[in-house]
């Protein structure tokens, strides 16, 4: 495994993420309803109804720290049972290596399927058109997730992302509609009331589900400190050589090489978000330990996305225009 | 009031210590809803660097001034551009010992099925009133909405007080009428606070404009209002015995266990249950988590359950307790929000979701209409788009139900169109809780 990651005294005595068929030792207290454990409860409900009611449900797994407690969560929701659900992997091919065999380890310890639609095959089948080396393949991923959404005839894609992260998606639904051609109409959302999901699609058509939508980022790392889960070892405070590029530290790599001008710094930096490599920015931190990564989150002054994701920083609504074209 | 700390200065590491309290901002457009919670987010110290600069980059392009506030909720295209809230925008804050998830809805007619859905979970609604226009017809709808949901706190905002040189005669009119109104929809905790959202007076700083008033400012209402969650008790929602819809079948070792999200109780090991609509009885032997077992599972915990007998039990099931069971009929009488661009008529077939069962259902007919301005029900063969009224259904399937007066879970559906899979109605078993009226099922 990856992760002999760093986990310091708060660690809880459950040993959830070590554990992949069978019950951990019982526990007779109820546990406190703090707000964690009703946002836990309330993403397991989504992730049963939108298995129960969909005929082809497909969970997406990025690798990244939300990711990474949506799997936890299924497990909590389906176990003893498999899932019903393959994991899919939508790879641009820009990786941090660490999150790739973090994703390929946890796959393992599970034994659930994984499918990896690449944004590479892509290119090559001519549906979309290749950047350029070290350009963001970010935006190309929207259509190799709906082609493997086409392909695999998947009606509903549970994914990990979260309302606080970006305005547009501050707006949508939990169970969020696709058409056909997999757009979303921020326009014309269904309503849901209370917690009736209602995930029905015609054929072609299908749903977005988002267990998540409700947690905040600190509400993330908080759950991943009380159930110990294990993350990719990018998000800890690590050596390595980046360059400050448009306001962000990017991180040398096949793809990212200093231009002219600029200053390669050997420094001590985490991840807040994963991504495409070329596209995701590291925050200067020694925080090695999730209590340490927590305080900082708390005391953050830049969003998460804000700070990390060239991505997000072409407009006002960047993404909500990703997102009308099939963005996760 | 203790001092509001920026976000952060104190969590506990594994998140403990906080609870949990959800509202939705209501009331008519442009009185100033996305504005108060703009300001919230801001005096409380929950927003970015980076979202109060790009909030401030687009107030200066639009030509409106330093920081317009309200433009921290209105994130899509078309909201900014029109200057309105099309959609829910939920927004995160916490202090230390409450998080919040805030519902800030749209005020327009058109956008009413919006509304809905952002109130629909709240706990309390933050209902926010222009005090220079006093309360229109959208506040007393959103105000009714909100009631017929089962949102039984209010926390009322007079806004826009410095247009009225903080005059507190304008501020008990605003008061006046809508006690009147909360008492009429049997809603008992209504607090009406006087404010400026524009320039932050008595929403989390104490204003010195208005001396007379002694009550508390919205953020100390929000923290002192009974939090939700497991152990919300909702005012005159009374609560059921045991419910539990099952969800999921979860099979173990040749054994199988239920698994749902309770939604009445508690539950405990050793209940007596029956299995509605089947009617088979059994005991309760155990209740599970994936953490471990539980010796009572409360309302809104995802739990899986074990039964003496092994009979079968699947997905749309309800497993309730014997000592008081819910109703099971085919023939029920809902308070329907329909959101239909077609009016709703007797004839018309729909399609029912309720819990986790759906079932075909027919309208038998169209019993009445909720006049939102005087507040009474009034004949009514048809009910059109934004309308609210009691609708007696006929379901093709027996549903499990209570009133939702007593459950908000058990006593909630909603109505789908059959062609297209479109959400049309949120309906509630019962009458309209106003003051005088009674809680009628038919049988």
């Amino acid at each position: 495994m990856t992760g002999d990651v760093p986990n310091d005294d708060m660690t809880p005595t459950d040993t959830a993420t070590a554990t992949a068929l069978s019950r951990p030792s019982s526990r007779s207290s109820v546990r406190h309803a703090d707000h964690l454990a009703l946002l836990e409860s309330h993403a397991i409900f989504v992730l049963r109804e939108v298995a129960a009611e969909s005929e082809r449900p497909v969970l997406l797994f990025s690798g990244g720290k939300d990711s990474a407690v949506l799997l936890h969560l299924a497990v909590k929701a389906f176990r003893p049972g498999r899932f019903p659900f393959p994991i899919m992997h939508i790879d641009t091919g820009h990786n941090f290596p660490e999150v790739v065999a973090y994703r390929d380890a946890r796959v393992a310890e599970l034994s659930e399927r994984l499918i990896v639609a690449r944004v590479q095959d892509s290119i090559e089948r001519g549906r979309v058109t290749d950047p350029g080396p070290g350009q963001s393949r970010n935006r190309l991923q929207a259509t190799t997730l709906l082609d493997a959404i086409s392909e695999h005839r998947f009606d509903a894609a549970i994914g990990g992302a979260r309302r606080d992260e970006d305005k547009a998606r501050a707006k949508e639904r939990v169970l969020s509609f696709r058409d056909a051609l997999g757009q979303w109409d921020p326009k014309r959302q269904r309503p849901e009331l209370w917690h009736l999901y209602q995930g029905r699609v015609l054929p072609g058509e299908h749903v977005r589900a988002f267990p998540l939508s409700d947690w905040t980022e600190l509400d993330i790392w908080q759950y991943i400190a009380r159930e110990n889960i294990e993350l990719a070892r990018i998000y800890f405070a690590h050596r390595r050589r980046v360059v400050e590029r448009d306001g962000m530290l990017l991180a040398l790599s096949e793809w990212v090489t200093p231009e002219p001008g600029e200053l390669v710094e050997d420094t001590s930096v985490r991840f807040r978000t994963v991504g495409d490599a070329t596209c995701t920015g590291a925050v200067r931190s020694q925080a090695t330990t999730l209590r340490e990564i927590i305080a900082e989150v708390a005391t953050a002054r830049t969003s998460e996305r804000g700070a990390t994701r060239a991505d997000d920083r072409f407009s006002e609504t960047a993404m909500e225009d990703r997102k009308r074209e099939g963005y996760f | 009031m203790a001092p509001v700390e920026p976000p952060g200065a104190s969590v506990a590491t594994d998140g403990s210590g906080a609870d949990l309290l959800r509202f939705a901002a209501i009331g008519s457009v442009d009185d100033g809803k996305s504005t108060l919670i703009g300001r919230l987010l801001f005096d409380t110290r929950q927003l970015f660097d980076d979202q109060l600069e790009a909030v401030s980059a687009a107030s200066r392009r639009r030509g409106i001034g330093e920081m317009d506030l309200s433009l921290v909720t209105d994130g899509l295209r078309a909201e900014r551009e029109q200057g309105i809230t099309i959609d829910v925008a939920y927004r995160y804050a916490a202090t230390p010992t409450r998080k919040y998830i805030i519902a800030d809805c749209p005020g327009h007619l058109e956008y009413t099925a919006n509304m809905a859905t952002g109130a629909s979970t709240a706990d309390l609604a933050l209902v926010v009133v222009d005090v220079t226009s006093g309360l229109r017809e959208q506040t007393r709808r959103h105000t009714c909405i909100a009631a017929l949901l089962g949102v039984d706190q209010l926390v009322v905002v007079a806004n826009k007080m410095d247009l009225v040189d903080w005059d507190r005669d304008a501020y008990e009119n605003v008061a006046q009428q809508m006690h009147a109104l909360a008492r009429r929809l049997s809603i008992e905790s209504c607090t009406v606070v006087p404010i400026s959202a524009l320039h932050g007076d008595n929403v989390v700083d104490r204003s010195d404009a208005a001396p007379w008033y002694e009550g508390p400012t919205v953020l100390e209402a929000l923290e002192s209002a009974p939090a939700g969650g497991w152990e919300a008790v909702h005012g005159d929602h009374l609560g059921t015995g045991a419910r539990l819809p099952v969800q999921w079948v979860l099979r173990h070792g040749g054994g199988r266990s239920y698994a749902g999200i309770v939604g009445g109780g508690p539950l405990r090991p050793g209940d007596e249950v029956v299995v509605l609509p089947g009617g088979r009885r059994t005991t309760v032997t155990g209740i599970t988590t994936y953490d471990g077992s539980l010796d009572e599972a409360p309302v809104g915990m995802s739990v899986a359950v074990d039964l003496e007998e092994d009979f079968d039990v699947s997905r749309g099931d309800l497993i309730a307790s014997v000592d008081e069971p819910p109703l099971v009929t085919s023939d029920l009488e809902a308070t329907v929000c329909w959101f239909g661009s077609q009016p709703l008529r007797a004839g018309d077939r729909l399609r029912v979701k309720h819990t986790t069962r759906v079932a075909p259902a027919r309208v038998i007919e169209v019993l009445s209409r909720f006049d939102v301005n005087d507040l009474t029900l009034v004949d009514a063969t048809r009910l059109s788009d934004n309308e609210i009224g009691v609708v007696r259904l006929a379901t093709g399937t027996p549903l499990v139900v209570d009133p939702y007066r007593t459950n908000r879970v058990t006593g909630s559906f909603v109505l789908v169109d059959e062609n297209t899979n479109a959400t049309l109605a949120a309906c509630m078993v019962g009458s309209p809780p106003l003051a005088e009226s009674h809680i009628h099922l038919v049988r």
